[in-house]
């Protein structure tokens, strides 16, 4: 911002944490189950009903908190959050308010000029609410509990970006990280990660915070980055106009790209915090940390810089690999079968990665093997097949995951570098395009690659092009 | 009525002497209760049809095995029974039969036991006297003009009036042993965590406490080792090995030492109460026991500690009856707020509204560190006072109540009066340890007086051992209402 403002953004965001039970009782988390049908009295918040943790929900969480290179709190507590809203069968959300089970953390973004790092104040567990569906009926809305006691982790981060766009690349940092753990699906659509951002501006220079907005309803990273920069203008106009920007919760309206009050801080409410005496406080064993961090994948940045220097990717390049695990993972594989460096770059870049778009999938959807992709690049470059043939190989293996070695004999991909076929073919080739030929004999060299093709046309594209290239001319010279 | 329940032992023999089919023998049990209780009102409904349809499993031969089989168990309306009315005396839980069992109910289930739901309380737990109910005050089969007791009176009237051989009922600050002593029955209150609360609808988490009550200790002593026990469906239950109580009947107590705590003994308990226990002590120490003096300085603030952490916690989990899931909504509602206020003003009586006011207000903020954190650090002060007692002694004689069974609306205009009821029981809960309250004869107007006998945590061989001992050698557990016959 060109301005005499400085913008201080900070974010809270919410992960889903992919545990296959619920965090205080043995119910499904399935995403998109009929209504109700994922529910216990634990859930349903019966009478008499108690809550007991999910220890692998607790393990994420840590897995989580290490990655983001947070401090561990010695003990487990959880708190109850009381307030009133009817997807809350409870009326109380089970939380953590003064122990967070992390804190002091960091995201480093790169993009920038150098590295930057931003703090993560703390992170901790609770339980989700369910969702009320408010189109069913004219009269009344209704209640779907299914989702009702997700685990969820709130991370909260320092109000230390100073950009819209810096808030973007947290976002995808954070995502990118947590999916690398394998601990949450971080798809915004379906809810399983939710951010809501808090903004203000202040006068360069200036120490103290300005009066802070908090953004809700943000429901994609764009729509983040969007509802900021709006805001960030409103906050600035208010400013230069002399006015005060007033302490409250807005939310993002998607459609008309505003953000519009929502409640003002003088209506907070007073969630009365205390102990959840239902939950027994435990300790964290360190030898249960230190056996998840040794658990822990290597996480993207350290994979980029390994792949910078073990592969000579240039920086873009690396990004590219690392941006999710699987495609990382599938590079190394193919590279243990081939070790054509640049050759399997390519492919991934190119080929692979636009199969992947094609299909609205991930690697794992696919039955792409990395010997598969090692060895369509490995008949290439000996010429056994064409680049042409090569892309059609790739096409049927990652649908079909027959071999590709099955498949070019199959459809009789394997080009033709019999020099006796080739010559009849480019013989026949001439003689039906006499202008071309002219137009070559006469100097116009790029007629050939016109040739090239047609004799391509002619073996269905099982012609060695390079070798046609060569008899072509050849013929044509004589 | 015939005392033919005033013992598992006695029941046997009737069962023996008077063979019935199951299903006649339901219908006797049913129709007991129901001619008694049209005076006591030791239930809030008598659900005949869970008679009928548990009838042949509890009362089958093969179950006359197991020490609780087929024998009638009356249960407190706050503890969750599948598909039978559990309403915790509260209009807001009308019509509410819980989908699952409590732990202890299928322990129960398990050994056999004839499960009789809906015993009358106060409202949510939250009284000294069954008057807060919001089905009617259960009476005192001593005296019909007198409170039994709370909050689980409907279990103590039951037990006492030989409607049923044992009970279950919960204690928060007292509601198992004060209706107890007030109705001269046996009742234990057992350490924290030693009995689920899985199914137990909660007053205060941190405090309550599923426990029995019996004519009887031994009887006392069988129920407490049917539902002991750790679960894993509560976090708060601890993984100790349950003893077999039973075995620690019939033992002498020389020996043992029993303190008697200067602070329980001043002002403010009635002469025939002190008398009584007095006499009680004087009894302990000719069986051979040890009675030492101990201190418990910090007993004096218990009362005042309980009444923010207990309405704290209720407070919150009070919260989750908003008229929107299930229990009573108000249909004329206009908004969803409109609802909540309507269902909530309508749905509670005042001791429960009084409750969450006072415990929402210990809770808010500016107020919490006060209240709230305070009360916390003053409960860790008296567990810490029980300690260092029950480093010299192994059990502490108190009176369980102050006074004897009060007349029916003699405190309900004063709460502050009603609440000293308690004062000597809420100590054990906010220590979390065992506390016991056993017959020790009676006042001057002829209703019971109970003693108290307290140990520490997970030690409850010793409470059984002594209650027994005293029990045995004094005989008091043998005087019983007048409605009684031979």
């Amino acid at each position: 911002m060109g301005s005499k403002y400085e913008t201080v953004i900070g974010l809270e965001v919410h992960v889903q944490l992919a545990t296959r039970t619920k965090i205080f009782c043995g119910c499904s988390t399935k995403f998109g189950a009929d209504p109700n049908t994922q529910v216990c009295p634990v859930c349903l918040g019966l009478p008499g009903s108690l809550p007991v943790l999910n220890k692998r929900a607790f393990e994420y969480a840590i897995k989580v908190a290490l990655a983001l290179e947070c401090d561990i709190q010695g003990t487990v507590k959880f708190d109850r959050k009381n307030y009133y809203y009817p997807d809350l069968p409870k009326n109380y959300q089970i939380s953590q308010f003064d122990m967070p089970i992390a804190y002091n953390g960091r995201v480093v973004l790169t993009s920038g000029d150098g590295e930057r790092a931003i703090g993560i104040t703390r992170a901790h567990m609770e339980e989700d609410a369910g969702k009320l569906l408010h189109d069913q009926d004219p009269a009344s809305s209704f209640i779907d509990l299914n989702r009702t006691g997700t685990p969820l982790l709130e991370i909260v981060s320092e109000p230390d970006m100073r950009s819209p766009s810096e808030a973007y690349e947290y976002l995808k940092i954070l995502k990118q990280t947590i999916k690398y753990l394998d601990v949450s699906d971080c798809n915004m659509e379906e809810g399983s990660l939710r951010c809501d951002a808090n903004i203000s501006l202040r006068t360069k220079g200036s120490k103290a915070l300005g009066s802070k907005v908090e953004i809700k309803n943000l429901n994609s990273f764009k729509a983040v980055r969007d509802a900021l920069l709006y805001e960030q203008e409103r906050q600035e106009d208010l400013l230069e106009e002399g006015g005060a920007v007033k302490q409250e919760t807005r939310l993002w309206d998607e459609n008309n790209a505003v953000t519009l009050s929502m409640r003002s801080k003088e209506e907070a409410q007073d969630y009365r915090y205390f102990p959840e005496p239902d939950l027994v406080p435990f300790e964290v064993g360190r030898e249960v940390v230190e056996r998840i961090r040794s658990e822990l994948p290597e996480l993207p940045s350290a994979k980029k810089s390994r792949f910078i220097e073990c592969y000579g990717l240039d920086a873009g390049d690396a990004e590219l690999l690392v941006s999710e695990r699987p495609v990382a993972c599938f590079f190394e594989a193919v590279l243990e079968e081939c070790d054509d460096v640049r050759s399997v770059l390519n492919w991934i870049k190119g080929e692979v990665l636009k199969h992947l778009k094609e299909h609205q999938a991930g690697l794992d959807a696919l039955k792409l093997t990395p010997s598969g992709l090692a060895s369509i690049i490995t008949m290439t470059a000996s010429g056994k097949i064409s680049g042409l043939a090569a892309k059609e190989v790739l096409k049927d293996h990652l649908v079909s995951g027959r071999l590709p070695s099955e498949i070019v004999k199959e459809k009789g991909l394997e080009q033709v570098s019999d020099t006796a076929e080739l010559d009849a073919v480019a013989a026949r080739v001439i003689e039906d395009n006499p202008k071309s030929a002219g137009d070559y004999r006469s100097g116009k060299k790029n007629a050939l690659s016109f040739l090239i093709g047609q004799v391509m046309r002619e073996t269905k594209g099982k012609a060695n092009p390079k070798l046609a290239g060569e008899i072509l001319s050849k013929k044509l010279s004589e | 009525m015939k005392d033919i329940f005033k013992s598992i032992e006695a029941y046997r023999l009737w069962e023996k002497e008077e063979p019935r089919s199951p299903e006649d023998k339901a219908s006797f049990i049913a129709d007991r209760i129901d001619v008694s209780d049209r005076d006591l009102n030791a239930f809030i409904t008598l659900d005949r049809e869970a008679f009928s349809r548990k009838a042949k499993a509890a009362f089958s031969p093969e179950r006359r095995k197991s020490p609780l089989g087929g024998v009638p168990v009356a249960v407190k309306s706050n503890i969750c029974v599948e598909g039978e009315l559990t309403t915790c005396a509260s209009r807001m839980l009308e019509g509410f039969r819980p989908p699952y069992n409590a732990t202890v109910i299928e322990k129960l289930d398990h050994e056999g036991a004839f499960v009789i739901s809906g015993a009358n309380m106060d409202e949510f737990a939250f009284g000294s006297s069954c008057e807060t109910s919001a089905y009617g005050p259960s009476r005192n089969p001593w005296d019909e003009d007198r409170i039994p007791g709370g909050s689980s009176g409907g279990s103590a009237v039951a037990v006492s009036s030989g409607q049923v051989v044992c009970a279950l009922g919960s204690d928060t600050g007292g509601s198992i042993r004060q209706p107890a002593s007030l109705c001269g029955v046996v009742g234990f209150k057992p350490t924290y965590g030693r009995v689920s609360r899985y199914g137990l609808i909660a007053f205060a988490s941190s405090l309550d406490q599923i426990g029995p009550l019996a004519r009887n200790v031994t009887d006392c002593a069988t129920l407490l080792k049917a539902i002991s026990g750790y679960d894993e469906k509560d976090s708060t239950s601890v993984n100790i090995e349950v003893p077999d109580y039973c075995a620690s009947l019939g033992m002498d107590i020389k020996g043992m030492k029993v303190g008697m705590p200067s602070e329980y003994f001043q002002e403010g308990i009635d002469g025939d109460v002190q008398e009584r226990l007095r006499e009680a002590v004087k009894a302990l120490e000719e069986l051979g026991a040890e009675i030492l003096e101990v201190s418990l300085p910090h007993t004096r603030y218990a009362v005042s500690c309980y009444y923010i952490i207990g309405p704290a916690e209720a407070s919150s989990n009070l919260g989750r009856y908003d008229g929107v899931h299930y229990g009573y909504r108000d249909e004329e509602a206009r908004d969803m707020i409109d609802m909540y206020v309507r269902s909530r003003t309508e749905g509670f009586g005042d001791e429960a509204k009084r409750r969450i006011i006072l415990g929402t207000y210990a809770l808010s903020s500016g107020y919490y560190e006060a209240y709230y954190l305070k009360a916390l650090k003053v409960r860790t002060c008296i567990a810490e006072d029980f300690r260092k007692a029950f480093e010299v002694c192994d059990a502490i004689v108190t009176p369980t109540s102050p006074t004897t069974a009060f007349r029916i609306g003699e405190k309900s205009n004063d709460p502050l009066k009603m609440y000293l009821s308690d004062i000597f029981t809420i100590p054990a809960n906010l220590a979390g340890i065992p506390a016991v309250s056993i017959p020790c004869g009676l006042g001057d107007n002829g209703m019971p007086v109970g003693m108290q006998l307290m140990a520490a945590p997970f030690a409850e061989e010793k409470l059984i051992r002594i209650a027994h001992a005293f029990e045995r050698n004094t005989g008091f557990h043998e005087l019983k209402p007048g409605t009684i016959e031979d």
